[in-house]
Formats: C-alpha cells, sequence, structure tokens
C-alpha cells in the first residue's frame, strides 16, 4: 500500500528526447524568424553596395541583414511575393526566362553572389534590366536576392516553399521551364502545352 | 470463492501464499530502472505516465493562454508581437485538443477499463505502450519547435491557403502537420486496444446491460476516434504536408484542387472531437453520481442509447462550423438539425442525473462538487450550443469571442470539470492515497469562479463585435474593460490549479492511505488493492449485476483457474461474457519503444528531407521485425484444459 | 448569472465605434438579434429551470439524509415521469427554435428585390479593395477599406480574395461571409440608418489579421450620388510647388512601386487605390484615423503600427515627407 508504482526514473527519457531534438531544431531556429523592423528608416543608407574595402577614417561593419535574410524562410516568401507584385515576373516569369535571362539556371551574366545580385537589381543592367534603387527599400531587395538564390537552389532546400497556389505548367516541378504565353484562368488544352 | 474486497486483509493459507507468489514472479516487471521504464507493458504505469504526461502539456498549453489572457487585457497591449502571439494561440489550442483532451481521456480509460471490467491488462499491451511513445515524441516535438519559434502559426485548424506552402513559409506548419500524425496514430492505437478490451476481456457474467456506463462511454468514444480521425490523419499527413513538401496540388484552386476540401475534411474529424473529448467526461460524471449518491444512475438503457445517438449525430453536424463558406440553404437547414438535435440526448443524460440526485443521498465531496459543477457549467456551453446552430445567428457570432466563450464552456464544463472530478474519485485508487479534501474543496471553487469569470464576459465581447484570434484591439472598440476581467479570471483558474498541484503533490506524498475502496464505489476497481497490483485481480471477479460490489450478498464469486504461472488472462463472449478462452499476455519488450521512434525519425525527418521516408522505412522494418519475433512458450503449450469452456 | 449578464451587459455599452451584433441598423441585423433575443430568454428560463431542479434535488437529498426518511415507494415511477417531461419539453422548445430560425433563414437568404448596388469586395492581406463596377469604363471605380452605401437600397457584396481566406462582417447590417480565393460568394445588407458601421476581418488571415478593418459609410441617396460623382474624377494635378514636389515624391520613390492614383502614372496594385485617399476615414485598414501626424508615421514607420504589413519603412528627407503629406492630402 505504498505511493506511485514508479516513481523517479520519469525524466530521464523525455530530457534525453529534448537534447537531442533541441540539438536538431537548433539548426533551423534562424531559418524560422520573420522579422518585421529588420531595418529602421536611417540606419541602412539606401542602395550602398561597397566595392573596395578600403574606406577613408572609421570603418563602418557592413550590413549585417543580408546573411540573416539569405537562408531564412520567411525573407524568401517574402522575396518570392514581391517578385510577383514588382512585376519581375513580367521579364523574368517565375524564374524561367521570357524577355529577361532566366533565373533557374546556372548562367549568371553579372555574378551570383548575393551582393552581386543586390547591385544588378540596385543599379540596372544594360539591356532592359532596370535600377530599382531608391524604388525598393534595401532590406526588400535582400528578400529578392535570397528569393532569386533560391531559384537556382543557391539557398538550403528547406527555406523555400514547394509551390505557389497559381497555375503551373508542370504541376509538382519547380525546376522546368515556365509557360512564356500569359496566365489564363482555367487549365489550358493539351495542345497548348508545350511537349515535355 | 475468495472475498476479494478484502482479499488484501485475509489471513493468507499457504495455497494463496503459493498463488500470490505465483502471480508475483510471472506479473512483476522483468527490468528495472531507465530499461524497465522503457520496456513497461503493464496498462497501469503505462496509463499513469500518459495522464501525467498529457497533464503536463495541458500545464504547458494554459500557460499559453495566460499569456493571451495578459496580451488581451489592455488594447494596443505590447507584450507580445502579432508573430508570437499567433503561435501562442494555435499551440494552446493544438496542445489543448490533440495533447490534452483526447489523450488524457483515452489515458484514463486505458488505466481504468480493465479494471472496471475485470481483467488483467488491456488487449494488446505492447501496443499500447508502443501508442504512448508516439504520443510523447509528437508532443515534445510541438512544443521544442515552440520555444524555438518554429511553432505553428496557422491556428488549430489550420485552413489552407494560409496553412499552404506559399503563405506559411518555413516548418512550422509542417510541425502541426507531422504532429497531427503523431495524435491520431496515439488515438487510433488507444481507441482499437479499449474497444478489443471490452468486447473481449469483460468479466464473466458482465453482459452487455451490465457494463458500467463509464466504461460504454469511453467505448462510443472509440468508435468515434476510429471513424473520424482518419479523416483529418489524411488531410494533415497526406494532403497537407504533401502540399507544402512535395508541391502536391490538392488545396491549389489553380490546378483544381480546393481549399474547402481541407475545412470538409479536418471539421469531419475536427466536431466528432468535441465529442470524443466530453463523452468520456459524462462517463465519468455517471461514475461520480453513482458512487456518491449510493445509487445506480437513473434510466441506465437510455443513458447508454444517449450515448450511442450523441456518438452517431456527432458525425452529422461538421458542416456547422463552414456556415460562412459556399453550401446552399438546404444543407445548411440539415446541419442546423443535426445541431439542434444534439441536445436531446445530452438534455437527457442531464435529467437523468438530477433525478438519481434527487432519488440518492449525495455526499458532497470534492469530486462530487465538480460533478455538479460540470452540470452548472456546461449547460452555459449546451444552450449556446443551440443559439449557434441557427445558420443566421452563428454568422454573426461565428469566429468570435462568443465561440470563445462557448466552446469553453463546453470543453472546460464538459471535459476538464469531470476530469478533476475523476481525478478525486480514482486518485486513492492509482496511488493508495487520498486527496486533500479541503485543498480539494478550494481547488473546486477557485476552479468554479475562475471559469465564469473568465469566459461569461467573452459571450457580450463577442456580441459586441470582436473577433477571435487578434492579437490586439483598438482602444476606441470599448473592449477593454471585459478583456482586463476575463484576465482577473484567467488569474483564479491559475491559482486553482496551482492549488490542485499542491494537492497532488502533498497528497501522493503523504495522503491519508486509502485502502481497496475507500469510497464505498459500485464498480470492480474498487474490489482490488489500491494502487492495484500487476495482476489487477487475484481471482477474476464474477458479475452478477451492473453494481457487483452493492450486490455482492458478503463475497465477490470470483473465477478460478487461470494458470499462473504466465501471464494469463481469460477472454470471454461480447454480448453476454461467456468464458470463451485463455491468452496470455506479452512481457516486457523494449520493441514497440523502438518502433515508436522509427515512426518519430520518418515523420519529424519528412520535414526536412523525403529521404526520412527511406530511412524510416528501414527503420520501421527493424523495429517490426523485433517486435513480431516469435518467442516465448510454443503454441501448442497455450491450450490448456480445465476453464468452463475448451479453447476452440 | 443573470444579474451578472445584465451587469455586464450594460458595463459594455457605452463605446464609440459601431461594431456590435446588439445595435442593428438594418433588416438582416434587426431580424438576428430578434432571434438572439428570443434564444436568450428561452435559455434563460431552461437553464434556470434545469439548475434550480438539480440544486433542489441536492437540497432535498441532503436534508433527507439528516431526517433519514425513505424514498417514497413510488419514486421510481415518478422520476420517470419527470425526466420524461423534461425530455418532452426540450424537444418542443428545440422545435419551436427551429421552425423560428428556419423562417429567419429563409427570409433572410434569397436575394434582396427591387434594385440593389452590387460592389465587388476583394481580400488582400491585410487591407480590402472595393470596386464600384459600372456599365461605362469612366464609371468604375476603385477604393479600399470604406464602402459608401445609400441608406435604405439593399446592397449586394461580390467577394473574392487574391490570396487566404478572409470573412466580411459588419455586425451592425449582416452577419459574415467568407472571401476564398476561387470563390466568389455574395452577401447583401441594407442599412436603414445612416451612421459610420465599423467591420473586421473575421476568419484568421496572418499576422495582421486583428488589423484589417473597414468601414460601411451609410448616406442619404443624394449625398451617396455626391460621393460617387466626385469618386469617378481622377486625382486632380498638382497646383502648387510643394504638392508638385510631393507629387514627384510619389512618383519617385518607393510609393509608386505598389499604389496607384488615377490620372497619374502610378498604376500598381499591389497595395491600396489612394486616388481619393484624403477623403477616407482611415489609414492602415480602419487602424487609424486619417489625420496629417498618423499619415506621416504610417508612412515613415508603418511596421511599427502593423507589424508584419506589407508596407515597408520609407526614409524621407522632412521636406520631402512633408510635401508628400501635403499631396496625399490633397487627394480629396
Amino acid at each position: 500500500m505504498t505511493a506511485l508504482p514508479e516513481p523517479r526514473m520519469r525524466c530521464h527519457l523525455p530530457t534525453t528526447l529534448c537534447a537531442v531534438l533541441l540539438a536538431l531544431a537548433l539548426t533551423a531556429c534562424d531559418r524560422e524568424a520573420r522579422r518585421f523592423r529588420e531595418s529602421p528608416p536611417s540606419a541602412t543608407p539606401e542602395g550602398l553596395v561597397q566595392l573596395s574595402p578600403l574606406e577613408p577614417g572609421v570603418p563602418t561593419t557592413p550590413v549585417s541583414a543580408r546573411n540573416v535574410y539569405l537562408e531564412n524562410a520567411y525573407a524568401v516568401s517574402e522575396g518570392e511575393r514581391r517578385f510577383n507584385s514588382y512585376n519581375c515576373v513580367g521579364c523574368h516569369a517565375h524564374g524561367g526566362g521570357g524577355m529577361g535571362p532566366p533565373l533557374m539556371d546556372d548562367q549568371w551574366i553579372y555574378g551570383s553572389a548575393p551582393e552581386n545580385i543586390y547591385e544588378t537589381i540596385v543599379e540596372g543592367r544594360p539591356n532592359g534590366m532596370p535600377s530599382f534603387g531608391g524604388r525598393i527599400p534595401s532590406y526588400q531587395i535582400w528578400q529578392l536576392v535570397a528569393y532569386v538564390r533560391s531559384l537556382s537552389a543557391l539557398t538550403p532546400s528547406g527555406t523555400r516553399s514547394a509551390r505557389t497556389d497559381h497555375m503551373m505548367m508542370f504541376p509538382g516541378s519547380r525546376t522546368l521551364q515556365e509557360p512564356e504565353q500569359p496566365k489564363q484562368s482555367g487549365r489550358p488544352p493539351a495542345s497548348e502545352m508545350p511537349p515535355s | 470463492m475468495t472475498h476479494a474486497r478484502e482479499v488484501v486483509a485475509l489471513p493468507a493459507t499457504d495455497h494463496e501464499d503459493d498463488e500470490l507468489a505465483a502471480l508475483r514472479r510471472s506479473w512483476r516487471p522483468r527490468h528495472r530502472g531507465l530499461w524497465g521504464w522503457l520496456t513497461a507493458v503493464d496498462h497501469k504505469s503505462i496509463a499513469t505516465r500518459y495522464v501525467a504526461t498529457a497533464f503536463l502539456w495541458f500545464l504547458l498549453g494554459g500557460l499559453n493562454a495566460a499569456l493571451m489572457r495578459l496580451q488581451l487585457a489592455r488594447p494596443e497591449n505590447g507584450l507580445v508581437g502579432p508573430d508570437r502571439y499567433n503561435q501562442l494561440f494555435t499551440v494552446h489550442g493544438t496542445a489543448m485538443m490533440f495533447l490534452f483532451a483526447v489523450p488524457v481521456m483515452t489515458a484514463v480509460g486505458l488505466y481504468l477499463v480493465p479494471l472496471m471490467i475485470g481483467t488483467r491488462d488491456v488487449a494488446f499491451p505492447r501496443l499500447n505502450a508502443f501508442g504512448y511513445w508516439v504520443f510523447l515524441i509528437g508532443g515534445v516535438f510541438l512544443f521544442v519547435s515552440f520555444y524555438l519559434n518554429t511553432g505553428p502559426d496557422t491556428g488549430w485548424f489550420a485552413y489552407v491557403p494560409l496553412s499552404g506552402p506559399e503563405y506559411a513559409p518555413g516548418k512550422r506548419v509542417d510541425v502541426w502537420a507531422q504532429l497531427v500524425t503523431f495524435t491520431e496514430i496515439a488515438g487510433l492505437v488507444a481507441a482499437v486496444e479499449i474497444i478489443v478490451t471490452v468486447f473481449k476481456q469483460r468479466a464473466p457474467g458482465m453482459s452487455l446491460n451490465r457494463i458500467p456506463l463509464y466504461v460504454w462511454a469511453i467505448l462510443v468514444v472509440s468508435f468515434m476516434i476510429v471513424f473520424a480521425m482518419p479523416a483529418v490523419a489524411m488531410a494533415s499527413t497526406m494532403m497537407l504536408a504533401m502540399d507544402r513538401l512535395v508541391a502536391t496540388h490538392f488545396f491549389n484552386q489553380a490546378e483544381g484542387g480546393d481549399p474547402l476540401l481541407w475545412q470538409h475534411l479536418f471539421w469531419f474529424f475536427g466536431h466528432p472531437e468535441v465529442y470524443i473529448m466530453f463523452i468520456p467526461g459524462l462517463g465519468f460524471v455517471s461514475s461520480i453520481v453513482e458512487t456518491f449518491t449510493g445509487r445506480r444512475v437513473f434510466g441506465y438503457p437510455v443513458m447508454v442509447l444517449s450515448l450511442f445517438i450523441t456518438g452517431f449525430v456527432g458525425f452529422g453536424l461538421w458542416v456547422h462550423h463552414m456556415f460562412a463558406t459556399p453550401i446552399p440553404q438546404l444543407g445548411r437547414s440539415f446541419f442546423t438539425a443535426a445541431s439542434v438535435l444534439i441536445a436531446i440526448p445530452t438534455g437527457t443524460q442531464i435529467f437523468c442525473w438530477i433525478a438519481t440526485i434527487w432519488a440518492g443521498r449525495p455526499r458532497f465531496t470534492t469530486a462530487m462538487l465538480f460533478a455538479i459543477g460540470f452540470i452548472v457549467v456546461f449547460v452555459i456551453g449546451g444552450v449556446t450550443g443551440v443559439m449557434i446552430a441557427s445558420v443566421p445567428f452563428d454568422l454573426q457570432v461565428h469566429d468570435t469571442f462568443f465561440i470563445v466563450a462557448h466552446f469553453h464552456y463546453v470543453i472546460l464544463g464538459g471535459v476538464v470539470f469531470p476530469l478533476f472530478g475523476a481525478f478525486y474519485l480514482w486518485f486513492p485508487k492509482v496511488t493508495g492515497r487520498m486527496l486533500d479534501e479541503t485543498l480539494g474543496k478550494w481547488h473546486f471553487w477557485l476552479f468554479f469562479v475562475g471559469v465564469n469569470v473568465t469566459f461569461f464576459p467573452m459571450h457580450i465581447l463577442g456580441l459586441n463585435g470582436m473577433p477571435r484570434r487578434v492579437y490586439t484591439y483598438l482602444p476606441e472598440m470599448g473592449w477593454g474593460d471585459l478583456n482586463l476581467l476575463a484576465t482577473v479570471g484567467a488569474g483564479v483558474i491559475a491559482a486553482s490549479v496551482a492549488v490542485f498541484l499542491v494537492n497532488v503533490v502533498r497528497s501522493a506524498w503523504r495522503g491519508a492511505l486509502a485502502g481497496p475502496d475507500p469510497w464505498g464505489g459500485p464498480t470492480l476497481e474498487w474490489a482490488t488493492a489500491s494502487p492495484p497490483p500487476p495482476w489487477n485481480f487475484r481471482h477474476i471477479p464474477v458479475v452478477e449485476s451492473g453494481s457487483p460490489l452493492w450486490s455482492a450478498e458478503a463475497e465477490l464469486p470470483v473465477a478460478t483457474g487461470l494458470r499462473t504461472d504466465r501471464r494469463e488472462f481469460l477472454v470471454t463472449t461480447v454480448l453476454d461474457a461467456v468464458p470463451d478462452n485463455r491468452h496470455e499476455h506479452p512481457t516486457e519488450t523494449i520493441w514497440p519503444f523502438v518502433m515508436a521512434l522509427a515512426i518519430g525519425v520518418t515523420f519529424i525527418g519528412a520535414v526536412f528531407t523525403p529521404w526520412a521516408y527511406v530511412v524510416g522505412f528501414a527503420f520501421a522494418t527493424v523495429a517490426f521485425a523485433g517486435w513480431a519475433w516469435p518467442r516465448g512458450t510454443k503454441p501448442e503449450e497455450r491450450v490448456h484444459p480445465g476453464l468452463a469452456r475448451e479453447a476452440r | 448569472m443573470l444579474a451578472a449578464a445584465t451587469l455586464l451587459a450594460l458595463v459594455a455599452c457605452g463605446h464609440a465605434v459601431e461594431q456590435s451584433a446588439l445595435h442593428p441598423a438594418g433588416p438582416q441585423a434587426r431580424k438576428v438579434s430578434d432571434l438572439w433575443w428570443f434564444a436568450l430568454i428561452v435559455s434563460t428560463v431552461v437553464y434556470v429551470v434545469t439548475i434550480g431542479a438539480l440544486l433542489w434535488a441536492a437540497w432535498r437529498a441532503r436534508r433527507r439524509e439528516h431526517a433519514g426518511a425513505p424514498l417514497p415507494p413510488d419514486s421510481e415511477r415518478r422520476m420517470t415521469r419527470a425526466v420524461a417531461a423534461g425530455v418532452g419539453a426540450t424537444v418542443a422548445l428545440l422545435l419551436v427554435f427551429f421552425v423560428y430560425d428556419l423562417s429567419v433563414g429563409r427570409t433572410l437568404s434569397p436575394p434582396p428585390g427591387g434594385d440593389p448596388l452590387t460592389i465587388n469586395v476583394i481580400g488582400h492581406q491585410w487591407w480590402w479593395e472595393v470596386q464600384y463596377p459600372d456599365t461605362t469604363p469612366h464609371g468604375r471605380f476603385t477604393t479600399a477599406n470604406e464602402i459608401h452605401v445609400p441608406v435604405g437600397r439593399p446592397v449586394v457584396l461580390l467577394l473574392t480574395s487574391t490570396d487566404v481566406i478572409h470573412s466580411i462582417w459588419v455586425p451592425n447590417l449582416a452577419g459574415k461571409k467568407d472571401l476564398i480565393p476561387g470563390y466568389t460568394q455574395s452577401v447583401w445588407f441594407q442599412a436603414d440608418t445612416a451612421g459610420v458601421y465599423r467591420g473586421q476581418c473575421a476568419e484568421f488571415c496572418g499576422h495582421q489579421h486583428a488589423k484589417m478593418a473597414l468601414v460601411v459609410v451609410a448616406e442619404p441617396p443624394a449625398e451617396f450620388q455626391r460621393w460617387l460623382a466626385q469618386s469617378r474624377q481622377p486625382a486632380l494635378p498638382p497646383t502648387d510647388s510643394v504638392t508638385r514636389r510631393g507629387q514627384e515624391v510619389f512618383l519617385t520613390g518607393p510609393c509608386v512601386m505598389c499604389h496607384a492614383i488615377d490620372g497619374t502614372p502610378a498604376g500598381s496594385n499591389v497595395g491600396p487605390n489612394l486616388t481619393h485617399l484624403a477623403s477616407r476615414r482611415t489609414l492602415g485598414a480602419g487602424t487609424l484615423p486619417n489625420t496629417r501626424g498618423h499619415l506621416a508615421g504610417w508612412i515613415v514607420d508603418p511596421q511599427r503600427v502593423k507589424p508584419g504589413v506589407w508596407m515597408p519603412p520609407n526614409q524621407l528627407a522632412p521636406r520631402d515627407l512633408e510635401a508628400l503629406l501635403t499631396y496625399l492630402q490633397s487627394l480629396k
């Protein structure tokens, strides 16, 4: 007639499990953060990209936000939505290219480093790429950079969503080229499908 | 024949000593320490830790609720931001529904059912252990994710497209989808065990019309689990997880999927879930009322039928969560009718309890107070439930604080009040010590006041336009005072739960000794020692009425002849519980734990890489082989003549 | 409990903003509010009777225990009768309620007769796009977070969403209806008294679900027609140097990436259409009053007011900000 048939052993396993899961999940931790007020106004000068490591006076620390964004799922997702709403899709389609070069292959005319892509967006490039400096706040450009890099699998796979809620020419696959014709409501007839 | 109620006190003869020693030898756990803990299969130790774990999730989920109440205490409060708040309420809802309310009910069932029907263990003890481990991994997964800022944030209902790949980036919703899988596996496993145990292992003589009402309740619920949970398991694991992880299009409107499909699948589970939670509560109340009025619950057949009707009709009203979506008028009327109809069986049961109290000699113990508190609180949730069955009215209050008030009255009233009552009733059975009644009364009154102060004002908030799931509100909306009142109430609830915890810890340590039957209860669990030995009953009791301990003249008749040199139990027929066969229970084994780990690796790993399925499949194959590896006695030794009927 | 309810209802009465299902301003909300009061009274009676029976049973049994009186011999039969009567009464009341409820549902759900005004409402995270359709192109216009309706004329809202599911709910006028991507649903209401009725998104839709509100402005038909005519006009070109500078800031800065002002090159529909911003009552989807100070705060740091909202913080030179504010405030 004693109390509680099995007393002390209760806590070992949950602790162990917790520790293992904690270790596993810590890796995913930074990927999940959602930063709403990353760059308070006037903290980050617009469009500043440092091309030379030399600078007069006391060296400034580099913009820290970009590294945080590049592997952050929320930033990639925001970048994707801005890619649509700022009409990047108009020229690059959903990465497959059209009037502009495709972004999901491994050819980079102006370099694939985050800073290069940032510059390309801010400064524009000859033959059609407009300059968005001053039109898009820098943190959003970093989000766009993160998304663009994810198109050619330059970010960890876990940061990018599997699909969007839109029509896809090859449902289930985002690695193939997107259609060039404008989207229609409803399914396109089979004859309009490009040969796969 | 032995007087089972006094089996401990009886002077033991040599023969009895031998028998007891043999029982002890064959039923005693094979291992000690950590290994013993991992390999345990006894339904009582599994169920005890199941309840303790579920209660831990209840406390953590309650902590979330307290934070939410603090955030809403005044307008434009800055305690938590929207991102954190969304995780708070999602994890609160998910934990309370998936990790507390249903598991704690099945867990108590897993403890009580074998004792109440007079058998030695549940039907599949290893499966039982497996269910617990899966449940534990799922709960740890959710809360660890939450504390790492990866908690799901799209509501416990996870409506697509908000929870789909485009609008819920990262792994948060994947955590939710996989958690649902874990809990559904655990729930289905427990349901299957309970169904088979109740059908095939009742004590001789416990025909269908002698089954205790609580056992009927948990049986109905187990069937509901079997029918309801596959819908959400399929929806969350297959469809949502696949949409998110491998880009299927089940819910993508643009590719022929449908976001409303999710809502139908979810609520086809989600509404019966409500009844899955509170029908066992009705069973608790029946047990409490019976024990403390000293008479059987009035109208036994009506009570049982009511449980069945609730179970059936509970599947016919899921659309009343979706009145604001495109549903034709006729369809809405149908679901209104079903939603109104379900009030009838529940009302009938309440009338029967009132009649029982009227005719009995109630003892107002803490458990009885909780049963009465249940009726007082739950009926408010019931009448508002009838109101929101009305489509036009529901469209005004749907997704507002009125609904929050309604379902907290239903769930706190119908689940938590009976559960606390059950704690006070059966704690002596589980631990051998009584819970303190003075602290118990404090606990009850604080809880009763706290619940009403917290949730009653929410009705008015909802009618005055406050929607659910808002992290803040503007000062000019005029909702501040009532929200502050609700937050004060939440503090009172927290205090009452603290009193309860103190009571449990203190009483488990040095409460008054209970003895086998401290309350003079009618059902079989009071016929054995407290806490019950691993073999539950020294001899399997024979039942001759619905309240065997009250009607047994002087001694409870028992059936003898089970072998004691191995873990043997009696199988009886479904309808009349005539002895039919004998079976051997498995001994302690690590494989259920290994299998649960394999499931854990598969589903948690799948969030990060599809290769987890390959690895997990191999792992699970090994675990399954280990589990199913033939061992123990040879089959020919299992047939052993000498009981009421020959096997086969 | 009833007393507590009354007390709480009294406490909750005095608030400035009209967003309550209990203050109906149209036939839809009024019928539902009548149904509510009926249901409340009936349920209160049922509740009091049930709990009264329970307490009486407990009290009576307790007294008998002290007195040691035995149960009356015919108690079984009396109890059966009492329980049967209770169940019968429950069934009867539920039937009455069901019939009443169906009759309310039948009067409210068919589309209104007469000449209803049709308005398209499109849900966005986290604001409402409001389109007034017309047979002629110049008669169409788009606004946001504010619906103007004439008093006494039924209004049909055609609802859809571009992203996730939202739900429109203006409790003083009508019950809610979901805005589901890929579906078009309709809801109708009619305002019988002029006034400003606030509504709010009622289906959880992400970070700023809490601050996705709108106002319905019900005004006399003549006033409504004036508003309609005004809203159809494109924005007037700037007249002085400050507003000219303001427009320049708007068109050369980040604003133009998301917002449209009819009559200027700005034509993006990512954010609310600002053609008549100054005539609207609120900013940030019903979150802030539309004053110069709030507008400045909203432009400079919207993430402080609505964390997670799509509008980015904007860094503007003080003079440019002043010019932009003046320009935006001239958009009547």
